[in-house]
């Protein structure tokens, strides 16, 4: 049965506290910086995709340039602070840190990272000054970290710009997104505040692209438009049943669980999980944490092949969660309208595909598993419709771009999940960056200035 | 097992670790905690004329993360009434007879001080006197301490006189605070001494606060030049030690090496540039007595694995390796080599040798490991990258000889061989 308040407010708590603690004194911080080697041409600076330079911010922290430290992360990425909570570092920064080649545990490169820039934005350290203003103006849509990353970057350089943003609050998926555990509303907040203290930067809430405004208009009242308006809601699974009740979509879910308190909402006690990427993984360890009995993750082929990081994969174990390899969704069933069963297709792995991942073939088997709730959570989708509507190039609705930003449209850049179909956040705000660089090339070249 | 006792001029002790005369040997309560914990003997906290400490009395420098690399003290000689010391230094050796209790002595600059001074102690049961002309503050505006250290001639007076009276074997501490120690170590060899012992500590500013813009250590607004000791003074101290171990003179008599000793190690190597018994301060003073149950252990496991059966086995096996610049051999020439399958390619290497040395180093980048290769022909073998590598034994320096035979920097010059190859 679905039902929410399943636990008490305290138990909440526990469920939902920050998974990646933060050092809790100098101390701990400084034995850990002063591993580092400070390597040059550093692999871990090169497996960021915003290019922090990791030995730098490090070795500023066992100097006690906590400031010099926090400016060194933010000068290449403005969502550090996000970053140090939200990215998959197993397989970014502490993933290539050379100690894994000692067979050493890495440098807590995220850990280190969030102790600079939590205290930066506590203090509200000024770090940067905004040019003085060019008189250029450029209108972003979507205030996630590709759309924010672009504007600091432009604000920075003296561009006026207006982001307008179809929710009520900014941050976009690392507000409504991202895992409780990983990231707080207020965090959330005091991020996107830091962000916008740069000055320059005008946020137009409740207005979406598409409703409220075109691309067209946009062109006509700026010198250049960046598209960074993510992707939108879970993919289908195109199999009978999925409109019962129960059947919900793992980004309406969470977004629920991001926007609500954790009480108001509902879960099923034997919750199915349809996929295995980091949304899946959200999604059925959240699931458990608001108090469902049984979850299980619904997997069409073998760890393996599993896009989740193995990090990711150990705290839905912990949760408790159980996984069904090689299965994939055949039916739902139901009775009242209400969802009871998951009928599966037993899968097994055929050629790599070409992602040189072994694709799974259906089976003649199947097997049953009982549900009062399946989660979907295998992919986003694009928008579409608004893509195809405003005549942009794409690819099945990701916004087509040649280099790092630049659309069909003459004046129009993009980037973040709407382009990349979905990634990480740290992805997205080196698209923000890369935006920028080229809007600011484009109005510099673009002598013709009619407004 | 091998034999680690010591006979330092006749007095015994069950292994060459002493306390430093400093606070770890200033009572009776440190000395017997000292004792239990197994070092072989102390220097009793130097006694002498009357004196007043001040408050806050020792700074040190961190480095890396790690605390007290260098330690600085701007304290004096004994506070403690004569009397007092003397009962439990009689009260020490009557529980410890089998440990070596010297007594450190600073007198007032005349004959009769020192003559009384070197009764009541010899009374008390000491079984050797070391005499400070070491302590680099405080003392010195009296006359005493590195005051009568750095000039050979006041020492040479100072040790006749105690001579004249001590009946027991007779140390003098050398002071760092000079440009060499061998004038000073020869005019008290001269004069009589039995043995050296060195070195005291180096005046030093160990930091400053910057917030208060006060030096360390802060006294009410003010600081003093301190006296600077711990690991970070061992390399000046070995050296010191040498031209003393390499001195006709000086090296005729024993000597007992200080200067931040920290380890089984550090020992070994005091003893293999002369020195007889090592002396440690700072060490205890981090980490408390309990050190001295590794360096027996260390210093017995070296010696058995090497072969030496009594520590006189190898004392000063090193002193003639150190030589002159000019006796060289041009001829040797190593370069670096880096093992591949231990790499971390960290590129610590590259960079040194890259902006600081002889851009010896390949670079292939690679994502995200680069990989570093030597190039041979331009390594003048310099170490620096072996140096900052941070895998053991990841850089080796090959030997590969320019030629087989040995020549100088005389016998280049004299044949006129080039130059400036580099
Ligand atoms: C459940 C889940 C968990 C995730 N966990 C992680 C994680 O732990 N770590 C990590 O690094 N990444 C994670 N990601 C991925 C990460 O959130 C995204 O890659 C990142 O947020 C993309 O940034 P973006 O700015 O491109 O898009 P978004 O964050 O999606 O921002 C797009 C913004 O545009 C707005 N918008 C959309 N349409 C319109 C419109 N028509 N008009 C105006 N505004 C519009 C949206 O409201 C939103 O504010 C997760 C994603 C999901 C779905
Ligand atoms: C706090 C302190 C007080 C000291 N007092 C004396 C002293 O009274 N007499 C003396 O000869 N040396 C004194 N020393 C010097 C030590 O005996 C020793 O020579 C020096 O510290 C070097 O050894 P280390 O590096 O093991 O500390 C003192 C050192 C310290 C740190
Ligand atoms: S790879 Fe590891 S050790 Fe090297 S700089 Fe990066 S964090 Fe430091
Ligand atoms: S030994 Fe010196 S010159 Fe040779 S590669 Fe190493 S750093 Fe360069
Ligand atoms: S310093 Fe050592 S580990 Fe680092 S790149 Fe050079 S050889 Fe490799």
């Amino acid at each position: 049965m679905l039902q929410n308040n399943r636990l008490t407010e305290a138990e909440y708590k526990v469920n939902f506290s920050d998974i990646h603690p933060p050092y809790t004194n100098v101390n701990a911080a400084l034995v850990d910086a002063n591993r580092c080697l400070f390597c040059y041409d550093a692999p871990c600076t090169k497996s960021c995709p915003t290019s922090i330079d990791v030995p730098k911010f490090i070795k500023q922290i066992t100097t006690a340039n906590i400031k010099g430290s926090a400016h060194t992360i933010f000068s290449s990425n403005i969502l550090g602070a996000g970053c140090s909570k939200v990215c998959p570092v197993e397989k970014l920064c502490e993933g290539s840190c050379v100690y894994n080649l000692l067979d050493e545990a890495p440098i807590p490169i995220a850990k280190l990272q969030r102790y600079s820039t939590e205290r930066a934005i506590e203090q509200k350290w000024k770090l940067f000054t905004r040019k003085p203003s060019t008189g250029k103006k450029v209108a972003i849509v979507g205030a996630g970290p590709a759309g924010l990353s672009c504007a600091f970057n432009l604000s920075k350089e003296g561009v006026d710009v207006t982001i307008y943003e179809k929710e009520s609050k900014a941050g976009g998926l690392m507000t409504y997104g991202i895992a409780a555990y990983k990231v707080t509303p207020e965090f959330c907040e005091d991020e996107v505040n830091y962000i916008l203290s740069i000055g320059g930067i005008e946020i137009k809430y409740n207005t979406a692209l598409g409703k409220d405004i075109t691309i067209a208009e946009l062109q006509s009242q700026y010198d250049a438009v960046y598209l960074a308006f993510g992707v939108g809601l879970a993919r289908q699974l195109s199999v009978p049943g999925e409109n019962l009740a129960g059947v919900v979509d793992a980004i309406s879910f969470i977004y629920e669980l991001r926007s609500k308190g954790f009480s108001s909402v509902p879960v099923g006690d034997k919750v199915a999980v349809i996929g295995l990427g980091m949304t899946a993984i959200d999604a059925a360890t959240q699931a458990k944490r608001l108090g469902a009995k049984e979850v299980t993750i619904v997997y069409r082929r073998t760890q393996d092949e599993m896009p989740c990081t193995q990090v990711e994969l150990d705290i839905a174990m912990l949760d408790g969660c159980k996984l069904s390899w090689l299965a994939a969704p055949k039916e739902v069933l139901g009775s009242d309208g209400k969802a009871t069963h998951l009928v599966c297709t037993k899968m097994k792995l055929g050629e790599p595909d070409a992602s040189g991942r072994r694709s799974p073939i259906e089976t003649d088997e199947t097997f049953t598993l009982e549900v009062d709730m399946v989660i979907k959570a295998a992919g986003q989708m694009p928008f579409e419709a608004l893509v195809k509507d405003n005549n942009l190039n794409n690819k099945s609705g990701k916004v087509s771009v040649e280099g790092k930003s630049v659309t069909s449209i003459n004046g129009v850049y993009a980037g973040g999940d709407c382009v990349n179909g979905g990634r990480e956040v740290v992805d997205a705000v080196q698209a923000g960056k890369d935006g920028a660089a080229s809007i600011l090339n484009f109005i510099a070249t673009n002598t013709t200035n009619e407004h | 097992m091998a034999n680690i006792s010591s006979n330092f001029l006749g007095i015994k002790s069950p292994n060459p670790f002493w306390l430093a005369s400093a606070p770890p040997t200033d009572k009776k309560i440190n000395v017997l905690r000292a004792f239990e914990a197994g070092w072989g003997g102390v220097v009793w906290k130097t006694l002498g004329s009357q004196v007043k400490n001040v408050s806050s009395r020792y700074s040190a420098v961190d480095y890396g993360g790690s605390r007290v690399m260098g330690f600085n003290n701007i304290e004096l000689i004994s506070d403690r009434p004569l009397a007092i010391n003397l009962k439990e230094i009689t009260e020490c050796v009557k529980l410890f007879p089998d440990r070596a209790m010297i007594v450190s002595l600073m007198a007032d600059n005349n004959r009769e001080s020192w003559h009384e001074l070197i009764k009541k102690c010899e009374d008390a049961g000491a079984m050797g006197f070391e005499l400070n002309f070491g302590c680099p503050h405080g003392m010195t505006e009296r006359g005493m301490g590195a005051a009568v250290g750095q000039d050979p001639e006041i020492a040479r007076m100072v040790v006749e006189w105690v001579m004249e009276k001590a009946t027991i074997p007779v140390i003098t501490k050398l002071t760092p605070n000079v440009h060499s120690v061998v004038p000073t170590g020869k005019a008290v060899v001269e004069a009589g001494t039995n043995a050296l012992s060195l070195i005291n500590t180096i005046q030093s500013v160990t930091g400053i606060d910057l917030d208060t813009l006060v030096p360390n250590p802060y006294v009410a607004g003010k600081s003093v030049f301190g006296g600077y000791c711990g690991p970070a003074v061992k390399p000046i101290a070995l050296k010191f030690l040498t031209t003393i171990s390499q001195n006709e003179t000086t090296s005729k008599v024993p000597v007992s090496g200080i200067g931040g000793v920290s380890t089984w190690k550090d020992a070994v190597e005091f003893m293999l540039l002369g020195a007889s018994t090592v002396q440690v301060c700072t060490a205890a003073m981090k980490h408390g007595f309990r050190i001295v149950e590794d360096m027996c252990e260390g210093l017995n496991n070296w010696m058995d694995e090497k072969g030496y059966a009594k520590i006189e086995d190898f004392i000063g096996k090193s002193v003639d390796k150190i030589t002159h610049w000019e006796d060289l051999d041009i001829n040797y020439h190593i370069t670096a080599k880096i093992n591949q399958d231990k790499c971390i390619h960290c590129g610590l290497c590259y960079i040194a040798c890259e902006d600081t040395s002889h851009q010896a180093i390949n670079l292939d980048y690679g994502n995200p490991y680069n990989n570093y290769t030597i190039k041979e022909d331009d390594c003048v073998g310099c170490n620096l990258c072996k140096l900052v590598c941070p895998v053991d034994q990841c850089i080796t320096m090959e030997e590969h000889r320019v030629a087989p035979e040995y020549i100088n920097w005389k016998q280049w010059q004299a044949q006129g061989l080039p130059l400036n190859d580099h």
